[in-house]
């Protein structure tokens, strides 16, 4: 344990970026874990006496139309957000890495069919897709959850396949095949380990993506519904409210929105300057 | 030594590096020269300097270079300090270079013939219009069968050994008086090198050109140069016409190399290995010869800096235990 | 290049395919029953059978989804559910919007990214290095819809330069006589200054912020080829060989950098046909990604399907004309088709 402790702490410590990045990660988390213990006010709780009220001491970031407190609400969004971007990157890495492994792998028609598949979600402006998904199961918040991780699969599946196909000529492989473990087998405990690096890269910097993709969404009104404290909606409801020039509404939810994209990004680029520093920009 | 001034002379040249294991010491007082018409070799194994040398003459160097002292005086001029703009004049027109990689010494997505057009275009004042055929008797010049379609091609379209045949077109476009070949025939397969060496002789030869041959193949430099310097780990260490070279070398060194060259009849079993590795040029405390590690000859006072000493007309070593 | 061409477009066939077969299941296949739907919660169930008969729906799937195909090949894409009017004929008359809007921000993104990426390659290490490194990273982060509201808090609410955002034109001037349903040309071809000058302050905005919303991969993109091809072999024989820095720079490299910038391209623009939809939004731009808007509220599921299928065959005929100007640009590419 202490090995990997070692490994993390100079993963850290090479680049100040990926280190604040990763700071700003489990603050993140944190507010997520937290949020109902640290909300300042109920996220709910309309107030019509002080509705718009700019920032001040009791209300660190304003009240909306309706007087709720608009930091209680961001608060309570992150939990929100970054469960459906992380569901989402979960259920995309766990379908789209594993078909892609398979293809990569077993080549064939399995690389065929699951080039095929890809190839059709990748025909589609992604946003655009997403939309016509929700349109069509309904809209809730599983099924942005649904449509975020579709549209992320091709991904996966592109950078599994590519890892899969060199690795399956690679001799420990070879070793594990004359070792007599089954191909499934192999494919779980040898060839997944070894693309995990990537994969992980991949996965932080899809959940930057995925956040987005949901707050834009619910910024046109599908999937999550007022009164749900979410970025996006935030956004959007605030957004009558700027050209009054009551910026807080939506500047303070477009903040904490754009930071948490940030944030994913950089810890994702710098996994993978770590990774494979080739791939430097 | 030639009698008339030479056309290149580089005195005293040392160029360091800075990379992230240290600095690398690539090149210590380095000297040599060279005159109208001579082909000289320098010699050596890989690391010893040989390319820096040749990229140094042209300006060409890695940014992490820095040359410490010397000169390289061509026409009268010391190339290290002219400004940029002299440099883009020269090259090309006056020095040029021809390096392993020929097809990655071509533009890939751009037709050879037009390469070659840009070329002339940019140094020998040819009219626009006349620059194509040029180009394509140019490509004659050196050989290439059909050349009025192969102007046409690109590099991929053509084999490693045409595309050597480009890049010396592109250097001999425009007649330059000095010609720096870099491993040219590294990357070749045997019979091609032979033709290419041959082609690059003859053409030599008709426009008085004086090459610079490096390579690390001593017998390819006993064929085909005049004169041939021998370099290790950044020094020079022996220089000498090729004849005298092979006959009476006199460093431990180049004694050793024409030993480990293969020549007709040699056994496996009698070419002897040079003993050691090249000397970690990041050292800061490394001996005033670099060769001491590895020669059996070393005794205290080859501790003494070295200069390069004269033991015959045009016959220099740096050595304090000549053989 | 016919050759070239021919080989491209078979290569798009099944992607094609598959587009329409996914627009339909994601319409008619899936759980649900849209003529309860589009009936009401009111409606009898006579009410439904009649509006299920008469949307198709009581066929079998097969049988429905040919109907599909063939009204695709006679270029019907359904009728609006609340306006009862042809899809197909909507989409065109809000396409010129989009598309005006689309391309100026294309345009100002290329001529702002490019020449960044470009010096930025040059010139390792200096302030518009690190500008264009800034510019990268922190482009693909922001959101879009949020960039769009804070230039209009920024220009319109606090400096007053930008007029409001509510469309293509100040309610104050008329559309120009459409000959290409762009506002700004259709003014000048026109010889109507006053309005073309209205129309492109209406579209600053929004095309800014879509143009920064692009610009990022592509000066990302752009700096990275050409760092990657000023370090190559042949660029140093051409310093060799005496030629000018800026046929150096500019014909030797730069065409060689832009083949992975052709490539990024086609990802810019499935980001780009997206954003589209969330800036009008912003801006309340009559395009066909507002269309799609009104359409998601109204449920009129033949709109949305009709939407999603047409960005996705726009989408599919762009990435055509990257494959086929990658092809004209590099020969190497045209050999291995």
């Amino acid at each position: 344990m202490s090995a990997a402790l070692r490994h993390l702490r100079y993963v850290l410590g090479e680049n100040p970026v990926t280190l604040a990045s990763f700071a700003l990660f489990v603050v993140l988390v944190a507010v997520a874990v937290l949020g109902p213990w640290i909300e300042p006010y109920d996220p709910l709780a309309t107030d019509a006496m002080h509705a718009l009220t700019p920032p001040s001491a009791g209300h660190w970031c304003g009240t909306d139309a309706v007087g709720r407190d608009i930091l209680s609400r961001i608060i309570a969004a992150t939990r929100l957000d970054l469960g459906i971007a992380f569901a989402a990157v979960v259920l995309s890495f766990a379908i789209g890495a594993l078909a892609g492994l398979a293809a990569g792998y077993f080549g064939g028609w399995t690389e065929r069919a699951v080039g095929r598949a890809a190839d059709t979600i990748m025909a589609f402006p992604l946003f655009v897709l997403a939309m016509g998904i929700v349109a069509a199961l309904g809209n809730t918040t599983a099924n942005i959850v649904y449509a975020t991780a579709i549209i992320n699969m091709p991904l996966y599946a592109r950078v599994a396949r590519t890892e899969a196909s060199v690795l399956r000529q690679a001799g420990f492989i070879e070793a594990a095949r004359l070792g007599g473990n089954g191909e499934m087998r192999i494919l779980l405990a040898q060839v997944l380990p070894n693309t995990m690096p990537l994969l992980a890269v991949q996965m932080s910097l899809t959940m930057g993506y995925a956040i987005l993709n949901a707050a834009g969404l619910s910024f046109i009104g599908l999937g999550i519904s007022p009164p749900t404290p979410e970025w996006g909606i935030m956004v959007a409801e605030g957004a009558s409210n700027i050209i009054s020039g009551e910026w807080w509404v939506a500047l303070f939810p477009g903040l904490a929105l754009m930071l948490a994209v940030f944030c994913f990004n950089l810890l994702g680029d710098g996994l993978r300057d770590l990774i494979d520093p080739r791939r430097r920009t | 030594m030639s009698e008339a001034s030479p056309l290149l002379a580089v005195v005293d040249l040392s160029i360091e590096f800075r990379t992230r294991g240290g600095t690398v010491r690539a090149l210590e007082k380095v000297a040599f020269d060279i005159g109208r018409g001579e082909t000289v070799a320098l010699v050596g194994e890989s690391g010893s300097g040989k390319s820096v040398t040749a990229y140094a003459a042209l300006g060409l160097l890695d940014p992490a270079a820095r040359v410490t002292s010397g000169r390289i005086v061509f026409g009268g001029i010391d190339l290290l300090t002219a400004g940029e703009r002299a440099l883009e004049e020269m090259r090309g027109r006056e020095v040029s270079l021809i390096s392993q990689n020929p097809r990655g010494a071509l533009n890939p997505i751009r037709p050879v013939g037009k390469q070659l057009a840009d070329v002339l275009l940019r140094h020998a004042n040819v009219p626009r219009v006349e620059a194509p055929q040029r180009a394509v008797e140019m490509l004659a010049k050196v050989g290439i069968p059909d050349p009025a379609r192969r102007a046409a091609a690109y590099p991929f379209e053509l084999s490693g050994g045409m595309c050597q045949r480009v890049t010396i077109a592109l250097a001999l476009a425009c007649s330059p008086a000095l010609l720096i070949a870099d491993e040219p025939t590294t990357g070749l397969d045997v019979t091609t090198q032979a033709v290419v060496m041959d082609l690059l002789a003859e053409l030599a030869a008709a426009s008085h050109m004086a090459t610079i041959l490096i390579t690390h193949d001593l017998a390819l430099a006993g064929e085909y140069a005049d004169r041939i310097v021998v370099m290790h780990a950044g020094h020079v260490v022996e220089s000498a016409t090729a004849g005298e070279l092979f006959i009476r070398p006199r460093h431990p060194y180049t004694a050793k190399l024409i030993a480990a060259t293969p020549k007709p009849g040699t056994q496996l079993a009698d070419l002897a290995a040079i003993p050691g590795n090249l000397p970690d040029v990041t050292r800061a405390d490394l001996p005033t010869c670099r060769y001491s590690a590895r020669c059996e000859r070393h005794s205290k006072t080859c501790d003494a800096p070295l200069p390069l000493v004269a033991i015959g007309p045009s016959h220099m070593v740096a050595c304090w235990q000549p053989l | 290049m016919g050759r070239l061409i021919w080989t491209r477009l078979l290569a798009a066939a099944p992607s094609v395919i598959g587009v329409i077969v996914v627009t339909f299941v994601l319409t008619r296949a899936l759980p649900g029953d849209p003529a309860a739907y589009f009936a009401g919660p009111a409606a009898t169930q006579q009410a439904i059978a009649e509006i299920r008969h008469s949307l198709g729906l009581d066929r079998s799937l097969p049988e429905q989804f040919l109907v599909y195909v063939e009204d695709l090949a006679h270029g019907r894409l359904g009728n609006s559910l609340s306006t009862g009017q042809p899809v197909v004929e909507e989409l065109l008359t809000r396409l010129p919007a989009s598309l005006e809007l689309t391309a100026l921000a294309l345009v100002l993104s290329v001529a702002i990214a490019v020449p960044l990426g470009i010096t930025a390659a040059q010139r390792p290490n200096s302030w518009i290095d690190h500008l264009c490194r800034i510019v990268s990273t922190a482009g693909v982060s922001l959101p879009t819809f949020f960039t769009g509201l804070l230039l209009v808090y920024v220009f319109y609410y606090l400096l007053g330069w930008a007029p409001a955002p509510l469309g293509r034109l100040d309610l104050a001037y008329s559309p120009p006589p459409a000959r290409t349903g762009f506002y700004i040309p259709d003014s000048l071809l026109s010889g109507d200054a006053a309005t073309a000058l209205a129309a492109l302050r209406q579209i600053a905005l929004p095309a800014l912020t879509l143009a920064i919303f692009t610009l990022a991969p592509i000066a990302r993109m752009t700096r990275a080829a050409m760092l990657s091809v000023l370090s190559a072999d042949f660029i140093r024989a051409a310093r060799a060989n005496g030629l000018a820095r800026r046929r150096i720079v500019y014909v030797y490299a730069f065409r060689n950098a832009m083949l992975p910038v052709l490539t990024t391209l086609g990802m810019v623009f499935s980001f780009l046909l997206g954003a589209n939809v969330l800036v009008e939004k912003v801006f309340a731009w009559p395009g066909i990604g507002s269309y799609a808007i009104e359409a998601l509220i109204d449920s009129d599921y033949a709109s949305v399907q009709g939407f999603v299928l047409a960005m996705a065959l726009v989408y599919i005929l762009l990435n055509l004309s990257i494959d086929i100007l990658y092809g004209v640009i590099d020969p190497r590419a045209a050999v291995s088709a």
